[in-house]
């Protein structure tokens, strides 16, 4: 293939047009979406145009050809050589990927041109696509900021206002490259930290202070690459550095609203009390989220746990001849600027995580959880998109890139709050299997540092040190090279390919595979090598384009790119498979230095040397402060919704069910049809629960798939999110995993075999207050993790998620805790589903139910605070996890028709969705329900407290239900049938209402 | 490749099933697993290899052609594949149809068979021509503008004379169903080729009263060609050949599971098919 060097030959072009009578659905979706908008912004029609731009030597009949033959479907489309005429009375819109911006459909296109012009010719042809918008009734300046609005985004888009025909395409050129050093011993502090910032590398004045000290020792001054291989190394996305960190949490006497730490700190591993309301914290992770998972390993679960926090996924074991992983990674920042590029390479690195663990997973389900705000945020700050859009795009983002790599998207959920409107959170999670002898792998000297995949651009550069950084109005500006689009065909071509080289018949093809994810080559080849070293040749990669210096190609974040520790003897028949596949490789050198140290190399010329020891071992670690601040928390977390008017209180039956109608509409608990049909469910044909569950399709716990399809044994999927008890981070994480676990007991997994994983999302840990509250969430992951007996496998921490508006402001997000997990399924046909399946069965609440009302959505939409007290429930740890036992007992036992979480909303607001779910009504007796001390109706019907479970059952299982559950607390408090919900107890005149308008309500909450 | 292994007991007589992939093809699993669960022997081959060796087609009884993006859908769902498929692989398979090899050509593969002249191919009674056809037929964007994964009730013409689903009208409705997933699924053809795909009974499958999601002309989800044997489809049958992909199959009572899915039904009528003496 030739690089992209413009030559002299022509650019020509070629419109596509859709044919009226094969309708245009994607101008209609346009004029949909513009109605919302102001009136100057709306067409009154429009015509979406497919644009091809070709460079090279072509002839007017082959252009024609490759018009009518390739790219227009003659049912449908007419094609047209050159730029037609504006239509009278239109404004013209066209919309072209930035130069250097991944144009993936031009790739394909290219190869395409084979069948027409032949392998040779066709190489010889460069593509480019763009998008024509023939916009009715609308002026240019209004159709150009329509299209800055819904059709493009600056930082991956040119618009242009008229026909786009350049003389010959931008590119790059060949540049002389020089090996820089940069001068650092001769610098002050300050100079230290001007550095640090104006280049990008977003490292503390220690980190720069360190690096000035060791090549001070050296006698040297860093070379440029070097710096910048430190700076990616040393970025908190790579090395966690606050979460590894030593930390002295201060906490006032009592610990405020939430159980101090004080008190429990000598029990708790790496914990030690140094002072008066001070403790000192080793390792917050190795001593808290790990600690838990040593500790049950220690326990009993070490043959099950077979690769643990050290590899891209966790790793267990699934039957005798599989083992399971699983990953989530966030990519907020990205996401920000460009939603839709940022979710679909958020996904995109998910996966390759799971290609590239062990000796390679296959990915088989893939989850999200996004966190944004509502669509009516108030003001929009400067530099923020509107939320509704980052939504769609978002959606559409891991729609693209989950459906065309052929991985279902099974399991995910939206939480809403205005906090989120600069800073969205967007979790992509993905689940792999793999053999169980293909669970290690590791580089061997000699072995060949080989690359697979997608080709390198400048796309992606600095965004390690870009996640660590905190989101300003400028940063759209400042990092628009972080953003990319990602190509999900180049990494399904990968992957196909990988999974051959690893189940190759002569053995496994490869040593060691892992992604290059964040920090690209750097940070890939330095963690592969890290205890060989590795004589890296950076000029051999392939690149999209002329002119990149040895540091970019070195640090670029150009997706679909996986490195593999290759022994030489079997570099030839891995090529062989690459190119079967179409899969592009390159050989990039050598693991193993004499002095295990990084050496990197352009053409014959040393470019760059550090010793691996510095480059992982060097960061300094310094004592954080964390203070816990329960007031500051308090304020922080906020009460009802913005904007939401506080309700009279419930005073009847009518009033209650009003109340739980307002609640099936609020965004976080209503359907959310019109995102999860855009996924893909069934591809592989692994599913057995979906997200959907019964003839209403109705809000499924968790998804169960067949990890080996042709095996019964199942694998469940789900997740917890307590987001509304951030007023103390501490129950909110015991919440949270009592969610996850809850949500997979419900549809058949066996809560002993429950593998989980945490993902932080917090404002700035700088500030020792969200440092304090870090630490809280830390220690529920402790104490939660070994109470489930839930092992911690996997985790990922993002810890600058806030928002400096122009006017100073800063909009920190609520400390957001991810609670995924995944869960072992004996057989399938334990699987159970939350629908009310059948006329007369009873309906048996698990767990009690408190009056404590902080933190519930019952609150967020105005309900009346005298309906209980305003404390956040708390979760037992020695009850929750025997419930989920007993609970999980009785689904084996096959006595239990439907099973659901009472989580968002409250238990009246679970059991209507059972009952809706089903096509059935039920009748709810709100007295009959267990309680902790005096809780009125009101509070039994809408508090969010933990380890409670809704059980449909026979009348005839009642007693072996009961028999099952011994002391737990649990009654019989309705029975499902007929068409109406009807609630009653003794504090009010029971009503009723049809089960149909509480579907209507909840599958209109969030509609779109 | 995982999942792969022991699918069903082959016996010699196992017709072998062609499963094609290409680059963005990602439903060869399923569709391999479904014809090895109807009792044929897959065997998954790159179009790379297919181009540089087409007589290898040549071996197989059966074929399927999987769905999924291939390349990207880019210029068009299923264009590019069509387009090299017209260009190295068309005789080939036209040569195995004219043997009488049953072949299904679900979502993705039916918008590439619509593309490469394979469907609705040639009149009763007459030839494949040489060259491939031009398209007749067309998948356009559904009329939502939308992708949407969903299950639909589907009706099977009494009439039809497709081999896959000859005989499956009579099916409970309760389960007569089958999954779709895709953003450019709605037939659309001129009225002619309407009516003449009615009259010859090559309607192979159509949505329920109701479930035309996509906006597809007569609510058809599939056609076949004139001899029946070329099956192309939006919906996936492959993706519903054991009662726990149905997707409310925990409310299912036993009697009706007692039975095979619409899907796997549909391979076993092509394998039984392949094994029949005439073929």
């Amino acid at each position: 293939m030739s690089t992209s060097v413009a030559s002299a030959v022509a650019v020509h072009r070629i419109e596509v047009r859709r044919r009226t009578e094969a309708g245009d659905p994607a101008a209609d979706a346009l004029l949909s979406d513009a109605a919302d908008l102001e009136l100057d912004l709306r067409p009154t029609g429009a015509a979406r145009i497919d644009v091809y731009l070709l460079q090279g030597d072509l002839r007017a009949e082959e252009l024609d050809r490759i018009g009518r033959d390739l790219l227009a479907d003659p049912v449908m489309q007419m094609a047209e050589l050159g730029a037609t005429a504006v239509p009278p009375g239109h404004a013209l819109i066209e919309v072209h990927p930035l130069p250097g911006v991944m144009d993936p459909a031009a790739a394909s296109i290219s190869t395409a041109l084979e069948a027409i012009l032949g392998r040779d010719r066709a190489a010889s042809i460069e593509v480019r696509t763009g998008v024509r918008w023939e916009l009715a009734g609308i002026s240019p300046e209004a159709a150009h900021r329509l299209a800055t609005r819904l059709l493009a985004n600056p930082v991956v888009h040119a618009i242009h206002g008229e026909a786009y025909l350049p003389d010959a395409f931008p590119a790059g050129h060949e540049r002389a490259f020089e090996v820089r050093s940069i001068e650092i011993s001769s610098l002050d502090d300050e100079a230290l930290e001007r550095l640090s910032r104006d280049a990008h590398l977003f490292l503390s004045l220690e980190e720069m202070q360190a690096i000035q000290r060791h090549y001070r020792d050296l006698g040297r001054e860093p070379r440029e690459i070097e710096l910048e291989s430190l700076a990616q190394t040393w970025s908190e996305h790579c090395v966690h550095k606050t979460l590894k960190a030593t930390i002295e949490y201060r906490e006032p006497d009592g610990g405020g609203s939430g159980p101090s730490l004080l008190e429990s700190a000598s029990s708790r591993p790496g914990h030690e009390l140094i002072g008066p309301g001070v403790v000192r914290i080793d390792n917050l992770l190795k001593s808290t989220v790990a600690a838990a998972t040593h500790r049950l390993m220690a326990e009993d679960l070490d043959d099950w746990c077979l690769s643990v926090f050290v590899d891209n996924a966790g790793v267990v074991a699934f039957d005798d001849d599989h083992a399971v992983c699983m990953k989530v990674e966030t990519h907020n920042h990205p996401s920000a600027l460009e939603p839709y590029g940022g979710a679909a390479t958020g996904i995109g690195g998910c996966i390759r995580d799971i290609m590239g663990t062990g000796l390679a997973a296959k990915p088989i389900a893939a989850t999200d959880v996004f966190c944004v705000a509502t669509d009516q945020p108030g003001e929009l700050p400067e530099g923020c998109l509107h939320p509704r859009r980052t939504l769609s795009e978002v959606v559409a983002g891991v729609r693209d890139y989950g459906n065309r790599m052929g991985i279902p998207t099974l399991d995910g959920g939206v939480w809403f709050d205005d906090r989120y409107v600069g800073n969205p959170l967007v979790y992509c999670g993905c689940i792999g299997v793999m053999p169980r002898d293909r669970v290690e792998g590791d580089a061997m000297p000699g072995d060949r540092i080989i690359a697979l995949g997608g080709r390198t651009g400048r796309d992606g550069i600095h965004g390690a040190t870009f996640s660590s950084a905190e989101l300003t109005d400028t940063h759209a500006d400042e990092f628009s090279h972080a953003v990319q689009i990602g190509n999900p065909i180049t990494e399904k071509i990968t992957l196909d390919a990988v999974l051959a080289a690893r189940d190759h018949e002569s053995g496994c093809l490869f040593r060691a595979i892992t992604d290059c994810g964040a920090g690209g080559f750097s940070s890939a080849v330095g963690e592969m090598g890290e205890k060989l070293g590795a004589d890296v040749r950076l000029d051999r990669a392939p690149v999209k384009y002329a002119g990149l210096t040895p540091v970019e190609v070195w640090i670029s974040e150009a997706q679909e790119r996986m490195v593999l520790a290759v022994p030489p003897e079997k570099v030839d028949t891995l090529a062989a498979i690459c190119d079967d596949h179409g899969v592009e490789w390159c050989d990039l050198g050598e693991f193993g230095t004499p002095g295990r140290e990084l050496i990197l190399h352009w053409g014959e010329t040393e470019v760059g040397r550090i010793s691996m020891e510095f480059l992982h071992d060097g960061v300094p670690m310094p004592v954080r402060e964390a203070t816990w601040d329960p007031e500051w928390a308090a304020a922080e977390a906020g009460g009802a919704d913005p904007g939401v008017e506080s309700r009279p209180p419930v005073t009847g039956g009518a009033d209650l069910l009003a109340m739980a109608e307002s609640l099936l509409r609020h965004p976080n608990l209503a359907s959310k049809a019109w995102i999860i049909r855009q996924y893909d469910h069934e591809v592989q044909g692994g599913a057995v629960l979906r997200p959907f569950a019964g003839p209403n399709d109705g809000p499924g716990d968790a998804a169960i798939i067949r990890p080996v399809p042709d095996r019964p044994r199942g694998l469940a999927i789900g997740h917890g999110l307590a987001t509304g008890l951030a007023r103390d981070p501490y129950l909110m994480g015991l919440a949270a995993i009592d969610e996850c676990v809850r949500n997979m007991v419900c549809v058949g997994a066996d809560p002993t075999r429950i593998a989980i994983l945490d993902n932080f999302c917090w404002p700035s840990c700088g500030d020792p207050r969200n440092l304090g509250s870090l630490v809280r969430a830390s220690e529920a992951c402790l104490d939660g993790g070994i109470a489930y007996r839930t092992p911690f496998v996997s985790g990922k921490d993002s810890l600058n998620n806030q928002f400096s508006t122009e006017d100073g402001r800063t909009i920190r997000v609520p400390p957001t805790l991810l609670i995924s997990g995944m869960g072992l399924v004996e057989d399938e046909s334990i699987a159970t589903s939350m629908d009310a399946k059948q006329d007369g069965s009873r309906l048996v609440v698990v767990g009690s139910t408190s009056d404590r009302l902080g933190g519930s959505h019952f609150l967020r939409i105005g309900g009346d605070p005298g309906a209980g007290r305003d404390e956040l429930p708390v979760t037992d740890l020695v009850r929750g996890p025997r419930t989920a036992r007993a609970v999980a007992e009785a689904i084996r036992a096959g006595i239990v028709r439907s099973a659901h979480d009472p989580s968002e909303g409250g238990l009246l607001v679970a059991a209507i969705e059972m009952a809706f779910s089903g096509g059935l009504g039920i009748d709810l007796d709100l007295d009959a329900v267990p309680t902790d001390g005096a809780a009125s109706a009101t509070a039994t019907a809408f508090a969010e407290d933990p380890s409670r479970y809704l059980l449909e059952v026979a009348e005839s299982d009642l007693q072996k239900l009961s028999d099952l559950l011994g002391d737990l607390p649990h009654a019989v408090i309705g029975t499902f049938g007929g068409t109406d919900v009807q609630v009653r107890s003794d504090e009010f005149e029971a009503a009723s209402s049809p089960a149909d308008g509480f579907l209507d309500a909840w599958n209109k909450g969030c509609e779109r | 490749m995982t999942g792969m292994d022991s699918c069903s007991s082959f016996g010699d007589g196992a017709p072998r099933a062609l499963v094609v992939t290409a680059p963005g093809i990602n439903c060869d699993g399923e569709l391999a697993r479904a014809f090895a669960e109807a009792g044929a022997r897959p065997e998954s081959i790159l179009f790379e290899r297919l181009r540089r060796e087409p007589t290898l087609v040549d071996d197989f009884e059966l074929i399927g052609l999987p769905g999924g993006f291939s390349y990207g859908d880019d210029g068009g769902a299923g264009r590019i594949l069509a387009q090299l498929i017209r260009r190295n692989l068309y005789p080939a398979l036209a040569a195995a149809i004219a043997r009488g090899v049953p072949m299904i050509a679900p979502c993705n593969g039916f918008q590439i068979a619509v593309q490469a002249g394979l469907l609705p191919g040639p009149d009763a009674g007459a030839d494949w021509p040489v060259e491939p056809a031009s398209p007749l037929v067309a998948l356009a964007p559904n009329t939502s503008g939308r992708f949407r994964d969903d299950w639909t009730e589907v009706d099977v013409p009494a009439d039809t004379r497709c081999i896959w689903t000859a005989g499956l009208t009579d099916v409970d409705a309760s389960v007569r169903l089958l999954p779709s997933a895709h953003g450019e699924g709605r037939f659309i053809a001129d009225s002619s080729t309407v009516a003449m795909l009615e009259q010859e009974g090559r309607v192979a499958v159509r949505y329920a009263e109701g479930t035309n999601f996509n906006g597809s002309t007569g609510a058809i989800a599939g056609i076949c060609d004139a001899s029946g044997l070329v099956l192309g489809l939006m919906p996936h049958p492959e993706r519903y050949t054991r009662w726990s992909q149905h997707p409310t199959w925990t409310r299912l009572d036993a009697g009706i599971r007692s039975g095979e899915p619409l899907g796997l039904l549909m391979f076993r009528n092509a394998v039984r098919h392949a094994m029949a003496p005439s073929a």
